[in-house]
């Protein structure tokens, strides 16, 4: 097991695996969103109350779930590095960051969207809105302390360590409609009742996240590739990989 | 495990469960101001403050919204099924509002007792059906009675 995993993490040979991956991630996310979509603007039916602008939530509440999934992974993965000073999961870390922001980003204006004609109001400074803003900000934290260090595998620990701290936000923002009244309504499907909506507007809201999970892999490959080059630029196996790109170009 | 990996470990998860106490205790001093309003018997049992404005969460009563003739006032009556408080608003309500709807409005309490707001939010549920299920919801609660 552990010769498995030390196999995988090793740049070189997560370099060609993950490779072989992107073109069907990127399929498969294309395939899921077209379904989720069809599934969600046109299958579903239309809402008692809110009518047809319930459907914002197709992109609001996978948006948000992967904000807090994508911060985990973040955290643990440079808990990981933190730890065993693994590169990968070092590398992952930091990749994970713009991906998380930008869904953090569309969970906020897909909410600011749908709150002025269903609450009368863009915004307002609730448990649930605030503390999502949180995250937006311990993204953008993220993302230029990793800049603003030169050395990239200080600056990785660094950039753990500021994740690490920032994970206690994750529950705050989970359980916030549930300790205090807040405006933004309780949770429809994560709770351990039955899920609070009609089946077939479940299951396209179920597809969407799986969607929305599958691009999260496949923009962290892309992310992780380029990132592992550029770390690894004075090694032997980048300096390989570019003789034999530019045999096959001459 | 080495133990300098172990010593790691031990460290991060200090840091942590120190953090997530340290969290814990700041929300619970700050509790109060975290709620984003008021529930009714809070404001009929004086918690609310008295003359500056705070916001005010409940449902509409059913029957109880009344317009004036030819203009934007209105008043109705707020309830969380224990207390009930008459409000009084004059502006454009939000889509949601209806009766029987869970609403925040931003306000102060006058003297006579009514709540006059400033601002009328609506408090959107968690419950997502189409129209036919929440009709045939409606039937079977009315068949029911």
């Amino acid at each position: 097991m552990m010769k498995f995993i030390h196999k995988t993490a090793s740049p070189p040979y997560f370099y060609h695996l993950s490779g072989l991956w992107i073109p069907w991630l990127g399929m498969i996310t294309l395939l899921l969103l077209m379904a989720g979509l069809y599934g969600g603007l046109i299958y579903a039916p239309t809402d008692y109350q809110q009518g047809e602008s319930y459907r914002i939530i197709y992109i609001h509440v996978p948006a948000a779930w992967m904000s807090l999934f994508i911060y985990i992974a973040m955290a643990g993965a440079g808990a990981i590095g933190l730890i065993w000073r693994i590169k990968l999961a070092e590398t992952v870390a930091v990749c994970s960051a713009p991906i998380g922001a930008g869904f953090t980003l569309l969970a906020l204006v897909t909410g600011s969207l749908w709150g002025k004609p269903m609450w009368g109001a863009w915004w307002v400074w609730d448990a649930r809105l605030t503390a999502e803003l949180l995250l937006l900000f311990l993204y953008l934290g993220v993302m230029s302390l990793y800049v603003a260090i030169p050395d990239k595998r200080v600056a990785s620990r660094a950039v753990a360590l500021l994740a690490l701290v920032g994970v206690v936000n994750i529950p705050i923002i989970h359980y916030s409609v549930e300790w205090w009244n807040t405006l933004h309504q309780g949770p429809t499907v994560t709770k351990f009742d039955k899920p609070s909506i009609d089946l077939r507007m479940l299951v396209p809201l179920l597809i969407m996240a799986v969607a929305f999970k599958v691009y999260y892999v496949w923009s962290l490959f892309l992310r992780v590739r380029v990132e592992l080059l550029e770390r690894e630029r004075n090694s032997q196996w980048v300096k390989e990989l570019l003789k034999q790109n530019k045999e096959s170009q001459a | 495990m080495t133990p300098t990996r172990k010593k790691r470990v031990f460290l991060i998860s200090i840091m942590v469960v120190g953090i997530a106490i340290a969290t814990s205790f700041a929300l619970k001093a700050f509790n109060e101001n975290l709620m984003f309003f008021f529930s009714v018997t809070d404001v009929k049992a004086g918690k609310s403050p008295a003359k500056k404005a705070f916001r005010l969460g409940g449902m509409v009563v059913d029957g109880s919204f009344k317009r004036k003739e030819k203009s934007l006032a209105a008043y109705f009556d707020l309830t969380d099924n224990e207390s009930v408080i008459t409000v009084y608003y004059n502006g454009i309500l939000p889509d949601l509002f209806r009766e029987g709807q869970g609403i925040v409005s931003k306000g102060h309490l006058r003297e006579d007792g009514i709540f006059e707001a400033e601002e009328v939010l609506a408090k959107h549920d968690e419950n997502y059906m189409p129209p036919e299920v929440a009709d045939s919801m409606k039937a079977k609660k009315q068949a029911l009675k």
